[in-house]
């Protein structure tokens, strides 16, 4: 324990100079900014500020792009709460409740919800990083390919329990996810898969393309539909701010969602993505009146939002103890430490623990100051809502274009967007929900992969599933989650047919 | 007359080309790089980037357009107008185990470019889980050899390199492992941290700290000499594998027909940032090797290109005939 304030000291010491303190201001400053850009997400934002940093020396840099990553972060939910954009795969969940609020004109709640939540996240989460970080390093070790793959079965479980009306349309959607991740070079033999002959989609399809198109572009031609409809906020736009009331009600997902999303962050190969879901569907089951649910619970936006800083945070853990990149986002810091002349390693908290601690105290620093910047933006924000439709909806499809664009600097992902964008609208005139196939999108690429690395390591035999406690344990759940899922259904159809 | 007038022409044009080539650049130039920002290539590009916009007083931007193991970044390359503006990094892969791996490329490697020079190269090391039972390079091959050790093999993925090299690797060898291919080289290296998996083939840069960390052994680095950034570590060559020499070298193309004035321009600020000592030292500090002087020619370059593509195309392609 004395270790842990004298290194907090230290990182506290390193963090709190004019210097870095100003470096990790414009981090987040720039980053909430950015990341406010619908479709511009924490990949795109860092490699495109990369440069920025070449000047500054290293501590410095890292904590520059750090704040430049939550800042991102942040953003992205903005962008899920106010035009149904998810920013990327966490903020999927965000948009469910997120966005029914700001229909609701409860905008202003629910930004300052996520913001909040996510501040008590991240100051949970720096903590976590600060003392258990090394230790929980070596357990995240033991979890091997068949242990993710029972871990990403549970994911689609909770997939299910996501959805809003039918359970057979859920299983539809996460189905037609698992088939749209499976477009791509094949990982083991190079042969291309669904690609239709079209080069462009040989990598497969990007995720930001198809939640933009499912979500946003759809969002948009729905509302262009109708022309009463066609404002965001219909009527007042009511508080500001959240008020003791609703924090109440938040306060008990926030304080879960925490756990979870520190947990999960943990695990390499982007356990992360799976907080946000896994708390969703804990609020939902354990929520009273689970009804509210997608239409604007404020529980629904609390719990997601903490979930994702708190997985955002911890995904540091394996970079900085071990050196390796947990997801995308991480391998880009690494880069960043590379291109600044620390190549990051197993040894970075002894060699260089002004660097690492100073990191870990910059983090905390950085949540509090997003909290500083975003609550004053709020209002900004949600008066953005006001103007016009007709120039907002041809703003925002510019700036979806430039967006996905700058992604990949490739075209095509715009009219892949477009396309996506159609079929959500078609989606959504079915009455079936993107978001469960959004979720089975992400997991089905982790899933293949690591399906097929624990069937070759263990000669093709399944018994490897059911033979290693940790992955045995895992199915067992997501067979339960999915039996309590499906029950109810079922026991409803039987009784709707002897009705009749 | 008309042969005044023929030479005339043929003089301004000459003297505007010189012209071009002389005021070159006027206006910042687009460095295609064809994988994601963050990664070996990347940072090679930027580091040498920076040095070209001092040098040449414009902006050196680098692009990052990443897919289909580089191909795409090098195909939009290879038809970008030769200007001068637009340049790129090939490296191994797009430049030498491409024309096996992907049957409907859109370029030659060897035809559609103007080679400017070889930037660095970067080191091969086949590394092993630290547990892993076997003291030397000769009792990890002779283990490989062996169908009932079931030797784990780790890659990042068809048409990367760790899977390229190790390709290379099993074929001389005759290794007889298990396979499992990762999305890129964290997660496998995670993995191979953990113990999941036995062994795996990279680039110096992604391993040297978790050489160093001691979290994972090194049998040997596939050069000629030792690297300074991992001096314990034996060459191929010291502990008896010498056939097994493999680098995954980065080297800047511009696109056929660019004018040769400014080719030549480009090679000779390469050449100069290889000598100057900040980026030397910063290639230097990635374990990366920098080529002699013989070696920065783009004639040079040119005959690395086609040698790789001969040696690399019948090794890849009997994999290709084997994993179907």
């Amino acid at each position: 324990m004395p270790d842990l304030i004298g290194n907090l000291g230290l990182g506290f010491a390193t963090a709190l100079t004019p210097m870095n303190l100003a470096l990790c201001f414009l981090g987040c400053l720039v980053g909430t900014l950015i990341g406010v850009l619908p479709g511009v997400g924490p990949i795109a934002t860092i490699a495109m500020l990369l440069p920025l940093t070449f000047k500054v020396e290293p501590t410095g840099a890292l904590i520059m792009l750090a704040g430049i990553y939550y800042g991102a972060q942040y953003g992205g939910s903005t962008t899920a709460i106010l035009i149904n954009v998810p920013g990327e795969a966490t903020a999927v969940v965000t948009c469910l409740d997120g966005h029914a609020m700001a229909r609701k004109g409860q905008a202003g709640i629910a930004l300052g919800i996520a913001a909040l939540g996510s501040f008590f996240a991240g100051t949970v989460a720096t903590l976590v990083i600060a003392a258990i970080g090394a230790p929980l390093t070596r357990l995240a070790l033991l979890f091997g390919p068949a242990e993710y793959f029972g871990l990403m079965v549970l994911g689609l479980g909770l997939a299910i329990v996501l959805a809003r009306g039918s359970v057979l349309k859920a299983i539809i959607m996460v189905l037609s996810g698992l088939l749209l991740s499976t477009v791509g070079t094949d990982l083991e033999t190079g042969q291309e898969r669904l690609t239709l002959g079209i080069a462009d989609l040989s990598d497969g399809i990007d995720f930001a393309v198809l939640a933009m198109g499912v979500f946003g572009i759809a969002e948009i031609l729905r509302n262009l539909e109708n022309p009463e409809a066609r404002a965001v906020v219909r009527g007042a736009i009511g508080r500001l701010l959240p008020s003791a009331a609703d924090l109440r009600k938040a306060f008990g997902p926030i304080v879960r969602a925490t756990g979870l999303g520190s947990v999960l962050g943990i695990l390499p190969g982007n356990g992360a993505v799976l907080a946000p879901f896994a708390s969703y569907t804990l609020e939902k089951k354990l929520a009273r009146d689970p009804s509210r649910f997608g239409k604007g619970a404020i529980e629904g936006v609390a719990g997601p939002e903490a979930a994702n800083n708190a997985g955002a945070q911890t995904a540091f853990i394996p970079l900085l103890t071990l050196g390796i990149p947990p997801n995308a986002v991480m391998a880009l810091m690494v880069g960043a430490m590379t291109i600044h002349g620390v190549i990051p390693g197993p040894q970075v908290m002894t060699k260089s623990p002004t660097l690492f601690w100073g990191m870990v105290a910059s983090m905390w620093i950085g949540n509090l100051m997003l909290l500083v910047i975003n609550l004053p933006l709020i209002g900004l924000w949600v008066r953005l809502l006001k103007v016009p439709y007709r120039l907002m909806f041809t703003i925002i499809l510019l700036f979806c274009c430039i967006g996905i664009y700058s992604i990949n600097n490739n075209p095509w992902d715009v009219y892949f967007t477009a396309f996506f964008g159609l079929a959500g609208y078609l989606l959504i005139k079915f009455g079936l929900e993107p978001a469960p196939m959004l979720l089975g999108f992400v997991l089905g690429r982790l899933m293949e992969e690591k399906l097929r690395q624990a069937l070759a390591l263990s000669e093709g035999s399944f018994m490897t599933f059911v033979q290693r406690p940790v992955s045995a344990a895992l199915l067992m759940i997501a067979a339960a989650i999915i039996v309590i899922a499906v029950l109810p259904a079922v026991r409803r159809g039987r009784e709707e047919a002897f009705r009749e | 007359m008309n042969r005044f007038v023929a030479v005339l022409a043929a003089a301004s044009a000459l003297f505007a080309t010189a012209a071009i080539a002389q005021n070159y650049p006027t206006r910042p130039v687009t460095i295609i790089v064809p994988f994601a920002a963050g990664g070996p290539t990347d940072i090679i590009a930027r580091i040498v980037g920076e040095y070209f916009s001092k040098a040449l007083g414009q902006q050196f931007i680098v692009e990052n357009t990443a897919g289909a193991g580089g191909t795409t970044g090098i195909t939009r390359g290879a038809q970008a107008k030769p200007d001068g503006y637009t340049i790129m990094m090939g490296h191994m892969g797009t430049h030498g185990a491409a024309p096996a791996l992907y049957p409907n490329l859109k370029y030659d490697p060897t035809k559609d470019f103007e080679p400017i020079g070889l930037v660095a190269g970067t080191p091969i090391l086949i590394v092993a889980r630290k547990d892993f039972p076997a003291a030397d390079l000769k009792a990890f091959v002779a283990r490989l050899k062996d169908p009932s050790a079931k030797v784990k093999q780790a890659h990042a993925g068809v048409g990367s390199v760790s899977f390229t090299s190790c390709t290379l690797l099993s074929s001389q060898v005759g290794a007889k492992s298990i396979v499992a291919a990762y999305r890129g080289t964290g997660p496998a290296l995670n993995d191979l941290v953990g113990g999941q998996v036995d062994y795996m083939c990279d680039q110096i840069v992604n391993l040297v700290e978790q050489v160093k960390g001691g979290n994972v052994k090194a049998y040997a680095i596939a050069t000629a000499q030792r690297s300074p950034a991992l001096p314990d570590v034996p060459t191929t060559k010291e502990a008896g594998l010498p056939e097994y020499q493999v680098s995954a070298w980065n080297a800047l193309f511009a696109p056929k027909g660019t004018p040769k004035e400014i080719v030549a321009k480009l090679n000779e600020t390469l050449v100069k940032a290889l000598d100057d000592e900040a980026t030397r030292k910063r290639l230097l500090d990635l374990g990366s090797v920098i080529p002699d002087k013989a070696g920065r020619s783009p004639q040079a370059l040119a005959e690395l290109v086609k040698s790789e593509v001969a040696r690399w195309t019948p090794i890849l392609k009997a994999y290709g005939a084997a994993g179907q």
